[in-house]
Protein backbone atom coordinates (compact mmCIF):
# COMPACT_ATOMS: atom_id res chain seq x y z
CA UNK A 1 0.00 0.00 0.00
CA UNK A 2 3.02 2.00 0.50
CA UNK A 3 6.15 1.73 -0.89
CA UNK A 4 9.10 3.84 -0.03
CA UNK A 5 12.11 3.24 -2.19
CA UNK A 6 16.11 4.21 -1.68
CA UNK A 7 14.44 7.64 0.07
CA UNK A 8 17.51 10.44 0.75
CA UNK A 9 16.46 13.49 2.93
CA UNK A 10 19.49 15.95 3.55
CA UNK A 11 18.46 19.41 4.58
CA UNK A 12 19.71 22.21 3.63
CA UNK A 13 22.16 22.36 6.65
CA UNK A 14 23.78 18.94 5.85
CA UNK A 15 21.86 17.12 8.11
CA UNK A 16 20.88 13.27 6.79
CA UNK A 17 17.77 12.93 8.21
CA UNK A 18 17.01 9.61 5.72
CA UNK A 19 20.16 7.90 4.62
CA UNK A 20 18.38 5.10 1.90
CA UNK A 21 15.17 4.07 2.93
CA UNK A 22 13.21 1.45 1.94
CA UNK A 23 10.26 0.07 3.13
CA UNK A 24 6.60 -1.12 2.59
CA UNK A 25 3.73 -1.13 4.43
CA UNK A 26 1.25 -3.86 3.19
CA UNK A 27 -2.64 -3.40 2.56
CA UNK A 28 -4.65 -3.27 5.90
CA UNK A 29 -1.75 -3.68 7.74
CA UNK A 30 -0.47 -1.23 11.18
CA UNK A 31 3.27 -0.57 10.83
CA UNK A 32 5.46 1.13 13.62
CA UNK A 33 8.26 2.80 13.11
CA UNK A 34 10.17 2.85 16.15
CA UNK A 35 12.93 4.99 16.88
CA UNK A 36 14.12 7.66 19.43
CA UNK A 37 14.29 11.19 18.33
CA UNK A 38 16.37 12.38 15.91
CA UNK A 39 16.64 8.91 14.33
CA UNK A 40 14.37 10.35 11.26
CA UNK A 41 11.37 8.66 11.78
CA UNK A 42 9.36 11.58 11.83
CA UNK A 43 10.86 13.13 8.14
CA UNK A 44 10.13 9.52 6.90
CA UNK A 45 5.97 9.69 8.10
CA UNK A 46 6.51 13.56 6.48
CA UNK A 47 7.58 12.18 2.86
CA UNK A 48 4.72 9.65 2.28
CA UNK A 49 2.43 12.51 1.53
CA UNK A 50 5.47 14.78 0.28
CA UNK A 51 4.94 17.75 3.11
CA UNK A 52 8.68 16.93 3.11
CA UNK A 53 10.31 16.46 -0.27
CA UNK A 54 12.93 13.89 -0.20
CA UNK A 55 15.94 14.45 -1.80
CA UNK A 56 16.13 11.33 -3.68
CA UNK A 57 13.83 8.30 -4.28
CA UNK A 58 10.38 7.20 -4.20
CA UNK A 59 7.21 7.62 -2.68
CA UNK A 60 4.23 5.32 -3.77
CA UNK A 61 0.90 5.02 -1.78
CA UNK A 62 -1.64 2.94 -3.26
CA UNK A 63 -0.10 2.01 -7.04
CA UNK A 64 0.90 6.21 -7.46
CA UNK A 65 3.72 7.64 -7.32
CA UNK A 66 3.18 10.97 -5.55
CA UNK A 67 6.47 11.98 -5.64
CA UNK A 68 6.03 12.10 -9.43
CA UNK A 69 2.53 14.33 -9.27
CA UNK A 70 2.21 17.71 -10.19
CA UNK A 71 0.99 20.03 -7.32
CA UNK A 72 -2.79 20.02 -8.43
CA UNK A 73 -2.65 15.61 -8.75
CA UNK A 74 -0.83 15.50 -5.79
CA UNK A 75 -3.56 18.00 -3.63
CA UNK A 76 -6.21 15.25 -4.95
CA UNK A 77 -3.93 12.19 -3.66
CA UNK A 78 -3.73 13.41 -0.29
CA UNK A 79 -7.20 13.66 0.08
CA UNK A 80 -6.88 10.02 0.19
CA UNK A 81 -4.11 9.91 2.98
CA UNK A 82 -5.25 10.98 6.42
CA UNK A 83 -2.91 11.89 9.00
CA UNK A 84 -2.84 12.75 13.09
CA UNK A 85 -0.70 14.68 14.84
CA UNK A 86 0.98 14.46 18.15
CA UNK A 87 -0.70 17.87 19.16
CA UNK A 88 -3.78 17.23 17.44
CA UNK A 89 -3.39 20.28 14.94
CA UNK A 90 -6.86 20.99 15.47
CA UNK A 91 -8.43 24.14 14.30
CA UNK A 92 -9.26 26.26 17.89
CA UNK A 93 -11.98 28.53 16.01
CA UNK A 94 -14.15 25.57 15.12
CA UNK A 95 -16.25 23.18 16.34
CA UNK A 96 -15.64 19.30 16.72
CA UNK A 97 -18.38 18.97 13.79
CA UNK A 98 -16.53 21.89 11.95
CA UNK A 99 -13.03 20.60 12.62
CA UNK A 100 -14.28 16.99 11.12
CA UNK A 101 -15.93 18.54 8.31
CA UNK A 102 -12.78 20.62 6.91
CA UNK A 103 -11.08 17.93 4.45
CA UNK A 104 -14.73 17.59 3.54
CA UNK A 105 -14.93 20.90 2.44
CA UNK A 106 -11.47 21.06 0.96
CA UNK A 107 -12.57 17.89 -1.01
CA UNK A 108 -15.96 19.83 -2.76
CA UNK A 109 -18.51 17.75 -0.69
CA UNK A 110 -21.78 19.34 -0.93
CA UNK A 111 -23.00 21.30 2.61
CA UNK A 112 -25.60 18.70 3.60
CA UNK A 113 -23.49 15.69 2.55
CA UNK A 114 -21.11 16.98 5.07
CA UNK A 115 -23.62 16.98 7.57
CA UNK A 116 -24.38 13.52 7.64
CA UNK A 117 -20.82 12.18 7.08
CA UNK A 118 -19.49 14.60 10.05
CA UNK A 119 -22.76 12.48 12.44
CA UNK A 120 -21.73 9.15 10.97
CA UNK A 121 -17.67 9.99 11.96
CA UNK A 122 -18.31 11.74 15.39
CA UNK A 123 -20.48 7.98 15.99
CA UNK A 124 -17.65 6.42 14.86
CA UNK A 125 -15.10 7.80 17.14
CA UNK A 126 -17.58 8.75 19.93
CA UNK A 127 -18.23 11.80 20.17
CA UNK A 128 -21.00 12.52 18.65
CA UNK A 129 -22.30 14.30 21.88
CA UNK A 130 -19.63 16.86 21.71
CA UNK A 131 -20.37 17.88 18.39
CA UNK A 132 -20.90 21.49 18.94
CA UNK A 133 -18.16 22.01 21.24
CA UNK A 134 -14.81 24.05 20.60
CA UNK A 135 -11.27 22.02 21.00
CA UNK A 136 -10.43 24.00 24.18
CA UNK A 137 -13.38 22.05 26.05
CA UNK A 138 -11.82 18.50 25.31
CA UNK A 139 -9.67 16.30 26.92
CA UNK A 140 -6.40 15.00 24.97
CA UNK A 141 -8.12 11.92 24.31
CA UNK A 142 -11.31 13.80 22.84
CA UNK A 143 -9.42 16.16 20.75
CA UNK A 144 -7.32 13.03 19.43
CA UNK A 145 -10.46 11.24 18.60
CA UNK A 146 -11.90 14.67 16.74
CA UNK A 147 -8.16 14.39 14.61
CA UNK A 148 -9.07 11.36 13.85
CA UNK A 149 -13.01 11.75 13.16
CA UNK A 150 -11.06 14.43 10.99
CA UNK A 151 -8.11 11.96 9.41
CA UNK A 152 -10.81 9.57 8.09
CA UNK A 153 -13.27 12.00 7.10
CA UNK A 154 -12.72 12.01 3.03
CA UNK A 155 -12.01 8.35 3.48
CA UNK A 156 -8.91 7.65 3.18
CA UNK A 157 -7.38 4.23 2.73
CA UNK A 158 -4.05 4.85 4.43
CA UNK A 159 -3.74 6.58 7.72
CA UNK A 160 -0.40 8.30 8.90
CA UNK A 161 0.14 8.69 12.72
CA UNK A 162 2.45 11.00 14.03
CA UNK A 163 3.06 9.99 17.33
CA UNK A 164 -0.54 10.28 17.90
CA UNK A 165 -0.40 9.34 21.57
CA UNK A 166 3.03 10.93 23.00
CA UNK A 167 1.17 13.85 24.43
CA UNK A 168 -1.52 11.27 26.37
CA UNK A 169 -1.73 10.08 29.55
CA UNK A 170 -1.49 5.51 29.48
CA UNK A 171 -5.30 4.57 29.98
CA UNK A 172 -5.88 7.51 27.29
CA UNK A 173 -3.14 5.99 25.30
CA UNK A 174 -5.02 2.81 25.36
CA UNK A 175 -8.05 4.08 24.18
CA UNK A 176 -6.33 5.63 21.49
CA UNK A 177 -5.01 2.54 20.31
CA UNK A 178 -7.40 0.70 20.39
CA UNK A 179 -9.65 2.79 18.70
CA UNK A 180 -6.91 2.70 16.11
CA UNK A 181 -6.95 -0.98 15.63
CA UNK A 182 -10.51 -1.18 15.48
CA UNK A 183 -10.81 1.21 12.74
CA UNK A 184 -7.73 -1.38 11.20
CA UNK A 185 -10.03 -4.04 11.08
CA UNK A 186 -13.59 -2.84 10.32
CA UNK A 187 -12.53 -0.27 7.48
CA UNK A 188 -9.33 -2.38 6.51
CA UNK A 189 -7.10 1.03 6.91
CA UNK A 190 -3.71 0.74 6.08
CA UNK A 191 -1.66 2.51 9.42
CA UNK A 192 1.81 3.88 9.55
CA UNK A 193 2.32 5.17 12.46
CA UNK A 194 5.56 6.46 14.00
CA UNK A 195 6.40 6.49 17.36
CA UNK A 196 9.27 6.16 20.50
CA UNK A 197 7.34 3.95 22.62
CA UNK A 198 7.31 0.56 22.95
CA UNK A 199 3.97 -0.13 24.62
CA UNK A 200 2.47 1.24 20.73
CA UNK A 201 4.49 -1.28 18.79
CA UNK A 202 3.32 -3.37 21.38
CA UNK A 203 -0.24 -3.21 21.71
CA UNK A 204 -1.30 -2.75 17.55
CA UNK A 205 1.21 -3.06 15.55
CA UNK A 206 1.51 -6.45 12.97
CA UNK A 207 4.68 -5.36 11.66
CA UNK A 208 7.43 -2.75 13.01
CA UNK A 209 10.64 -1.21 11.23
CA UNK A 210 13.39 -0.18 13.99
CA UNK A 211 15.09 2.97 13.06
CA UNK A 212 18.26 5.01 14.04
CA UNK A 213 20.57 7.81 12.14
CA UNK A 214 18.04 7.48 9.23
CA UNK A 215 18.32 3.82 8.48
CA UNK A 216 15.97 1.22 9.17
CA UNK A 217 17.73 -1.27 11.30
CA UNK A 218 15.33 -4.48 11.11
CA UNK A 219 11.71 -4.17 9.42
CA UNK A 220 9.46 -7.06 9.22
CA UNK A 221 6.22 -8.75 10.75
CA UNK A 222 6.29 -8.89 14.25
CA UNK A 223 5.97 -12.97 14.75
CA UNK A 224 8.46 -13.27 12.38
CA UNK A 225 10.96 -10.99 13.71
CA UNK A 226 10.87 -12.47 17.13
CA UNK A 227 11.66 -16.31 15.40
CA UNK A 228 14.41 -14.77 14.29
CA UNK A 229 18.28 -15.16 15.66
CA UNK A 230 19.28 -11.44 17.31
CA UNK A 231 16.55 -9.54 16.19
CA UNK A 232 16.85 -6.09 17.86
CA UNK A 233 13.39 -5.82 18.29
CA UNK A 234 13.17 -9.38 20.81
CA UNK A 235 16.17 -6.99 22.71
CA UNK A 236 14.28 -4.04 23.00
CA UNK A 237 10.95 -6.02 24.17
CA UNK A 238 12.58 -8.11 26.48
CA UNK A 239 15.29 -6.47 27.61
CA UNK A 240 17.95 -8.77 29.33
CA UNK A 241 21.83 -8.65 29.75
CA UNK A 242 23.96 -8.32 26.73
CA UNK A 243 25.87 -9.82 25.91
CA UNK A 244 24.56 -13.01 27.11
CA UNK A 245 27.04 -14.93 29.35
CA UNK A 246 28.60 -18.06 28.16
CA UNK A 247 27.17 -21.37 29.07
CA UNK A 248 23.46 -19.66 29.29
CA UNK A 249 20.74 -20.08 27.10
CA UNK A 250 18.59 -17.35 26.32
CA UNK A 251 14.75 -18.93 24.53
CA UNK A 252 12.44 -16.72 23.07
CA UNK A 253 8.46 -18.50 22.76
CA UNK A 254 5.45 -16.90 21.15
CA UNK A 255 1.72 -18.72 21.85
CA UNK A 256 3.64 -21.49 24.01
CA UNK A 257 3.78 -20.00 27.24
CA UNK A 258 0.74 -21.90 28.98
CA UNK A 259 2.71 -25.14 28.60
CA UNK A 260 4.87 -26.49 31.66
CA UNK A 261 8.22 -26.51 28.89
CA UNK A 262 11.22 -25.85 31.83
CA UNK A 263 9.05 -28.51 34.21
CA UNK A 264 9.17 -31.11 31.47
CA UNK A 265 12.27 -30.31 30.20
CA UNK A 266 13.97 -31.05 33.81
CA UNK A 267 11.76 -34.19 33.92
CA UNK A 268 12.34 -35.68 30.34
CA UNK A 269 16.41 -34.64 30.64
CA UNK A 270 17.22 -35.08 34.23
CA UNK A 271 18.77 -31.78 33.49
CA UNK A 272 18.92 -29.01 36.66
CA UNK A 273 16.96 -25.68 35.10
CA UNK A 274 18.46 -22.35 36.62
CA UNK A 275 16.53 -19.37 35.75
CA UNK A 276 18.61 -15.97 34.84
CA UNK A 277 15.89 -13.67 33.68
CA UNK A 278 12.97 -13.27 31.63
CA UNK A 279 10.20 -11.22 30.98
CA UNK A 280 6.69 -12.03 29.33
CA UNK A 281 4.96 -9.65 27.17
CA UNK A 282 1.07 -9.74 25.59
CA UNK A 283 1.47 -8.60 21.75
CA UNK A 284 -1.53 -8.24 19.94
CA UNK A 285 -3.55 -10.00 23.03
CA UNK A 286 -0.72 -13.18 22.57
CA UNK A 287 1.52 -13.91 25.81
CA UNK A 288 4.96 -13.79 24.13
CA UNK A 289 8.39 -14.27 26.67
CA UNK A 290 12.05 -14.33 26.96
CA UNK A 291 13.64 -16.46 29.57
CA UNK A 292 17.78 -16.60 30.03
CA UNK A 293 18.47 -20.06 31.88
CA UNK A 294 21.35 -21.94 32.45
CA UNK A 295 21.15 -25.44 31.58
CA UNK A 296 22.81 -28.49 33.35
CA UNK A 297 23.68 -32.18 33.43
CA UNK A 298 24.37 -34.48 30.81
CA UNK A 299 20.65 -34.37 28.61
CA UNK A 300 21.53 -30.01 28.24
CA UNK A 301 22.23 -30.65 24.90
CA UNK A 302 19.48 -33.40 24.11
CA UNK A 303 16.70 -30.60 26.17
CA UNK A 304 18.29 -28.12 23.79
CA UNK A 305 17.28 -29.96 20.60
CA UNK A 306 13.97 -30.57 22.77
CA UNK A 307 13.48 -27.01 23.33
CA UNK A 308 14.32 -26.07 18.98
CA UNK A 309 11.91 -29.11 18.15
CA UNK A 310 8.66 -27.24 19.79
CA UNK A 311 9.24 -24.27 18.15
CA UNK A 312 11.31 -21.91 20.29
CA UNK A 313 13.72 -19.67 19.24
CA UNK A 314 16.79 -20.86 21.34
CA UNK A 315 20.30 -18.81 21.76
CA UNK A 316 23.35 -20.49 23.05
CA UNK A 317 26.04 -18.05 24.16
CA UNK B 1 -17.44 80.93 23.50
CA UNK B 2 -20.82 79.82 24.95
CA UNK B 3 -21.77 76.24 24.72
CA UNK B 4 -24.88 77.28 22.21
CA UNK B 5 -22.05 78.21 19.54
CA UNK B 6 -20.05 75.68 20.86
CA UNK B 7 -22.51 72.62 20.52
CA UNK B 8 -22.89 72.24 16.14
CA UNK B 9 -19.31 72.70 15.76
CA UNK B 10 -18.46 69.72 18.22
CA UNK B 11 -21.05 68.34 16.68
CA UNK B 12 -19.48 68.79 13.09
CA UNK B 13 -16.22 67.93 14.03
CA UNK B 14 -16.78 64.49 15.67
CA UNK B 15 -18.82 63.56 12.85
CA UNK B 16 -15.82 64.79 10.94
CA UNK B 17 -13.14 62.65 13.11
CA UNK B 18 -15.42 59.69 13.21
CA UNK B 19 -16.07 60.20 9.33
CA UNK B 20 -12.27 60.29 8.40
CA UNK B 21 -11.29 57.69 10.82
CA UNK B 22 -13.94 55.20 9.84
CA UNK B 23 -12.95 56.04 5.36
CA UNK B 24 -9.04 55.50 6.37
CA UNK B 25 -10.13 52.09 8.83
CA UNK B 26 -12.57 50.15 5.99
CA UNK B 27 -8.96 50.96 3.27
CA UNK B 28 -6.60 49.88 5.89
CA UNK B 29 -7.91 46.92 6.10
CA UNK B 30 -8.80 46.73 2.51
CA UNK B 31 -4.97 47.49 1.97
CA UNK B 32 -3.81 46.16 4.89
CA UNK B 33 -4.82 43.12 5.55
CA UNK B 34 -3.80 41.02 2.30
CA UNK B 35 -0.38 42.78 2.88
CA UNK B 36 0.06 41.41 5.72
CA UNK B 37 -1.12 37.93 4.66
CA UNK B 38 1.67 38.05 1.75
CA UNK B 39 4.16 39.02 4.79
CA UNK B 40 3.89 36.24 6.02
CA UNK B 41 3.27 33.45 3.07
CA UNK B 42 6.25 35.19 0.91
CA UNK B 43 8.29 33.94 3.60
CA UNK B 44 11.31 31.42 2.99
CA UNK B 45 8.98 28.05 4.49
CA UNK B 46 5.73 30.00 3.62
CA UNK B 47 3.08 29.31 1.88
CA UNK B 48 4.41 30.72 -1.25
CA UNK B 49 7.90 31.27 -0.78
CA UNK B 50 8.90 34.39 -2.55
CA UNK B 51 12.16 35.66 -0.47
CA UNK B 52 13.38 38.53 -2.95
CA UNK B 53 9.54 39.73 -2.54
CA UNK B 54 9.39 39.38 0.92
CA UNK B 55 12.30 41.89 1.12
CA UNK B 56 11.13 44.55 -0.85
CA UNK B 57 7.88 44.13 0.18
CA UNK B 58 9.27 44.09 3.86
CA UNK B 59 11.16 47.25 2.87
CA UNK B 60 8.50 48.95 1.51
CA UNK B 61 6.55 48.87 4.86
CA UNK B 62 9.17 49.64 6.79
CA UNK B 63 9.61 53.15 5.27
CA UNK B 64 6.51 53.88 5.38
CA UNK B 65 6.38 52.75 9.39
CA UNK B 66 9.39 54.99 9.75
CA UNK B 67 7.79 58.57 8.33
CA UNK B 68 6.50 60.04 10.72
CA UNK B 69 2.60 61.06 10.13
CA UNK B 70 3.06 64.56 9.75
CA UNK B 71 5.69 64.54 7.58
CA UNK B 72 4.30 61.69 5.16
CA UNK B 73 1.18 63.87 5.27
CA UNK B 74 2.66 66.60 3.67
CA UNK B 75 4.87 64.27 1.59
CA UNK B 76 1.83 62.38 0.01
CA UNK B 77 -0.02 65.33 -1.20
CA UNK B 78 0.85 65.36 -4.65
CA UNK B 79 -0.69 62.04 -4.33
CA UNK B 80 -3.62 62.78 -2.17
CA UNK B 81 -4.70 65.59 -5.05
CA UNK B 82 -4.37 62.75 -7.98
CA UNK B 83 -6.38 60.69 -6.25
CA UNK B 84 -9.41 62.87 -4.63
CA UNK B 85 -8.52 66.00 -6.79
CA UNK B 86 -8.10 68.35 -4.04
CA UNK B 87 -5.32 68.60 -0.73
CA UNK B 88 -7.96 69.88 1.70
CA UNK B 89 -10.96 68.69 3.48
CA UNK B 90 -11.86 65.49 4.93
CA UNK B 91 -11.70 63.12 2.20
CA UNK B 92 -8.52 64.25 1.21
CA UNK B 93 -6.81 63.48 4.96
CA UNK B 94 -8.18 59.91 4.11
CA UNK B 95 -5.74 59.34 1.48
CA UNK B 96 -2.54 60.29 3.99
CA UNK B 97 -4.38 58.39 7.07
CA UNK B 98 -4.72 55.42 4.50
CA UNK B 99 -1.19 55.53 3.49
CA UNK B 100 0.02 55.61 7.23
CA UNK B 101 -2.20 52.85 9.01
CA UNK B 102 -1.41 50.42 5.82
CA UNK B 103 1.60 49.55 7.13
CA UNK B 104 0.78 49.96 10.59
CA UNK B 105 -1.72 47.60 10.13
CA UNK B 106 -0.02 45.26 7.76
CA UNK B 107 2.83 44.56 10.56
CA UNK B 108 0.16 43.83 13.12
CA UNK B 109 -1.61 41.36 10.87
CA UNK B 110 1.82 39.52 10.22
CA UNK B 111 2.40 38.78 13.77
CA UNK B 112 -1.10 37.81 13.81
CA UNK B 113 -0.76 35.01 11.49
CA UNK B 114 2.58 34.37 12.62
CA UNK B 115 0.90 33.11 16.01
CA UNK B 116 -0.94 30.00 14.35
CA UNK B 117 0.34 27.24 14.94
CA UNK B 118 2.29 25.29 12.30
CA UNK B 119 1.11 22.10 12.38
CA UNK B 120 -2.35 23.51 11.68
CA UNK B 121 -0.94 24.76 8.45
CA UNK B 122 0.59 21.72 7.98
CA UNK B 123 -2.33 19.44 8.58
CA UNK B 124 -4.64 21.78 6.30
CA UNK B 125 -1.51 21.10 3.69
CA UNK B 126 -1.88 16.89 4.56
CA UNK B 127 -5.41 17.48 3.38
CA UNK B 128 -4.61 18.52 0.50
CA UNK B 129 -6.37 22.05 1.16
CA UNK B 130 -5.32 24.58 -1.85
CA UNK B 131 -2.77 27.74 -0.43
CA UNK B 132 -5.87 29.91 -0.80
CA UNK B 133 -8.03 27.32 1.19
CA UNK B 134 -5.23 27.71 4.04
CA UNK B 135 -5.53 31.43 4.08
CA UNK B 136 -9.18 31.59 4.24
CA UNK B 137 -9.99 28.64 6.33
CA UNK B 138 -6.83 28.43 8.43
CA UNK B 139 -5.08 31.32 8.87
CA UNK B 140 -7.34 33.91 9.32
CA UNK B 141 -9.96 32.43 11.36
CA UNK B 142 -7.38 31.39 13.96
CA UNK B 143 -5.62 34.58 14.08
CA UNK B 144 -9.49 36.50 14.01
CA UNK B 145 -8.85 37.42 18.01
CA UNK B 146 -5.53 38.93 16.58
CA UNK B 147 -6.55 40.49 13.74
CA UNK B 148 -9.62 42.10 15.60
CA UNK B 149 -7.24 43.43 18.57
CA UNK B 150 -4.50 44.79 15.60
CA UNK B 151 -7.42 46.41 14.08
CA UNK B 152 -8.51 48.32 17.41
CA UNK B 153 -4.80 49.50 17.70
CA UNK B 154 -5.07 50.97 14.20
CA UNK B 155 -8.29 52.61 14.82
CA UNK B 156 -6.73 54.79 17.74
CA UNK B 157 -4.02 55.40 16.06
CA UNK B 158 -6.36 56.60 13.27
CA UNK B 159 -7.65 58.53 15.50
CA UNK B 160 -4.52 60.24 16.46
CA UNK B 161 -3.18 60.96 13.31
CA UNK B 162 -7.03 61.76 12.05
CA UNK B 163 -6.06 65.10 14.58
CA UNK B 164 -2.82 65.96 13.04
CA UNK B 165 -4.78 66.33 9.78
CA UNK B 166 -7.02 68.45 10.80
CA UNK B 167 -3.84 70.62 10.36
CA UNK B 168 -3.77 70.44 6.60
CA UNK B 169 -7.83 71.16 6.81
CA UNK B 170 -8.91 67.97 7.15
CA UNK B 171 -11.24 69.18 10.02
CA UNK B 172 -12.61 67.42 12.94
CA UNK B 173 -11.56 67.29 17.27
CA UNK B 174 -7.80 67.76 16.62
CA UNK B 175 -8.47 71.21 14.18
CA UNK B 176 -11.15 72.02 16.68
CA UNK B 177 -8.48 71.82 19.45
CA UNK B 178 -6.09 74.18 17.79
CA UNK B 179 -8.17 76.39 16.05
CA UNK B 180 -10.44 77.69 19.28
CA UNK B 181 -8.41 75.64 22.08
CA UNK B 182 -4.85 77.16 21.04
CA UNK B 183 -5.00 79.78 18.66
CA UNK B 184 -7.68 81.16 20.90
CA UNK B 185 -6.72 80.36 24.21
CA UNK B 186 -10.34 78.84 24.73
CA UNK B 187 -9.52 76.93 27.59
CA UNK B 188 -12.68 75.29 27.85
CA UNK B 189 -13.06 74.39 23.59
CA UNK B 190 -9.33 72.27 24.52
CA UNK B 191 -10.63 70.06 27.62
CA UNK B 192 -14.07 69.44 25.94
CA UNK B 193 -12.07 67.65 22.75
CA UNK B 194 -9.56 66.16 24.63
CA UNK B 195 -12.44 64.54 26.64
CA UNK B 196 -14.26 63.87 23.80
CA UNK B 197 -11.27 62.40 22.02
CA UNK B 198 -10.68 60.51 25.79
CA UNK B 199 -14.06 58.82 25.36
CA UNK B 200 -14.00 57.69 21.58
CA UNK B 201 -10.83 56.24 21.89
CA UNK B 202 -12.01 54.60 25.80
CA UNK B 203 -15.28 53.54 23.80
CA UNK B 204 -13.08 51.60 20.34
CA UNK B 205 -10.94 50.30 22.77
CA UNK B 206 -13.49 48.63 25.19
CA UNK B 207 -15.07 47.22 21.77
CA UNK B 208 -12.23 45.88 20.31
CA UNK B 209 -11.19 43.93 23.42
CA UNK B 210 -14.65 42.86 24.27
CA UNK B 211 -15.19 41.23 20.55
CA UNK B 212 -11.33 39.77 20.55
CA UNK B 213 -12.32 37.75 23.70
CA UNK B 214 -15.54 36.45 22.12
CA UNK B 215 -13.98 35.73 19.18
CA UNK B 216 -11.25 33.99 21.25
CA UNK B 217 -11.91 29.88 21.50
CA UNK B 218 -8.90 28.86 23.00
Amino acid sequence: MIELRQLRKVYANGVVALDGVDLSVREGEILGVLGRSGAGKSTLLRCVNLLERPTSGTVTVDGRELSALGRGELRAARQRIGMIHQHFALLSSRTVAGNAAFPLEIAGVPRDQRAARVRELLELVGLADKAAAVPAQLSGGQKQRVGIARALAAGPSVLLSDEATSALDPATTQSILALLRRLNTELGLTILLITHEMQVVKSICDSVAIMSDGRIEEAGRITDLIATPGAALTREIFPLPEPAPPGTVTVTFAGQADEPVMSSLVRKFDVDVNVLGGSLEELRGAPVGRLRVRIEGKGAADALGYLTGLGLLVEVA
Amino acid sequence: MNFEELLPILAQSTGETLQMVAMATLLTAVFGLPLGVLLVTADRGGLTPAPAFKAVLGAVVNIGRSLPFIVLMVAVIPFTRLVTGTTIGTVAAVVPLTLGAVPFFARLVETALRGVDREVVEAAQAMGARRLAIVGKVLLPESLPGLVAGLTVTIVALIGYSAMAGAIGGGGLGDLAVRYGYQRFDTGVMIITVVLLIVIVQFVQSLGDLVARRLDKK
